[in-house]
């Protein structure tokens, strides 16, 4: 994943070589609402951006739960944003689709990534069980980021760890999602929680 | 990124082409675009071959791709879904207009020299 590679050559006109990055990523799941666009937006070197996926057969019969049985596509929005590294290596961040009936999305985006951060809000715990639960049963490394909205600060680190029932051994960290170095520092933590992880197995 | 201006029309509108319509109503990309991922990098070759049997969006595409881009980034500038700018895409790496970083491995990350990399640019950001 760190070399360059291509199936054609990487030569213009003169010969020179022209560059293709490699590309790493990190997903930011969590309930609907939670601030995982404000937490993209607030690391990314360009204002989010937002992609769509449309949805056919798989769309159809989730549909029909909802009573709109004659659509036939559906779209979902994909909010990421992007952090240079260096000029061979970009890293991307995903927000999830909030909503729970596009997990199967999750698990294209989760593939391949260097871990995930679970948003969890304090007012809408439950919200982050979902999230918690995907990234544990696929072993993905993820770290647990209490969004700490103004006013909800009334909660300790290890009140939060109780409530979300989550392993010691998973990182949990009191952030704020529209703060830049807050949102840097959960980054940090995943990243070495995925490089600790790494380290164990070795 | 096409500039707002240049259209009569807002957003709220809708699309006024069906996304598919851009290609042809095909909605899968052709073998050579199979292995593209929301994260795979785009860069167009400075020398483009015969331009004549491209369509405007192709075009755009390769002006987009002058500096490296992801597919994603690419869809999100185009303001077209993603399986259409793969289709898209898997015309113009067949003809060879532009080259795609390495398949994208399906496993995380498992070098550590990589991983070190990204964490002091997270830091330094």
């Amino acid at each position: 994943m760190v070399s360059v590679q291509s199936d054609r050559p990487g030569s213009g006109q003169g010969g020179e070589e022209l560059l293709v990055p490699s590309s790493v990523k990190i997903v930011v799941a969590g309930g609907f609402g939670v601030g995982k666009t404000t937490m993209v937006g607030a690391v990314s070197e360009i204002t989010p951006l937002r992609t769509e996926e449309l949805l056919t057969e798989a769309g159809e019969e989730i549909d029909d739960l909802y009573g709109v049985e004659g659509k036939t596509t559906t779209t979902v929005a994909l909010d990421f944003g992007r952090i240079t590294i260096n000029p061979e290596l970009v890293l991307y961040l995903f927000g999830t689709p909030g909503q729970d009936r596009f997990w199967f999305l999750w698990d294209e985006l989760s593939i391949g990534s260097i871990g995930a951060v679970v948003l969890v809000d304090t007012r809408r715990l439950d919200a982050g069980f979902g999230a918690i639960d995907f990234f544990e049963r696929r072993g993905i490394p993820f770290v647990v980021a209490v969004n700490c909205f103004q006013g909800s600060h009334s909660y300790t680190a290890e009140e939060m760890r109780v409530a979300l029932d989550v392993a010691d051994t998973v990182p949990l960290v009191l952030c704020d999602a529209r703060d830049r170095e807050s949102c840097k520092a959960v980054l940090v933590r995943v990243i070495e929680h995925a490089m600790n992880r790494l380290d164990v197995m070795a | 990124m096409s500039n707002s201006s240049d259209w009569w029309y807002d957003e709220a509108a809708g699309p006024m082409v069906r996304p598919y319509a851009m290609v042809s109503g095909r909605t899968r990309p052709k073998p050579a675009g199979e292995d593209l991922t929301l994260t795979t990098q785009v860069r167009a070759l400075r020398t483009t071959t015969e331009q004549g049997t491209l369509s405007v969006e192709h075009l755009e595409i390769i002006k987009l791709c002058r500096k490296p881009l992801s597919v994603a980034e690419v869809a999100a500038y185009l303001h077209a879904p993603l399986v259409v700018v793969k289709v898209l895409l898997s015309d113009l790496i067949q003809r060879g207009d532009v080259i795609t970083s390495g398949p994208a491995t399906t496993v995380a990350p498992v070098d550590l020299n990589l991983l070190q990399k990204v964490l002091d640019g997270v830091r330094a950001i």
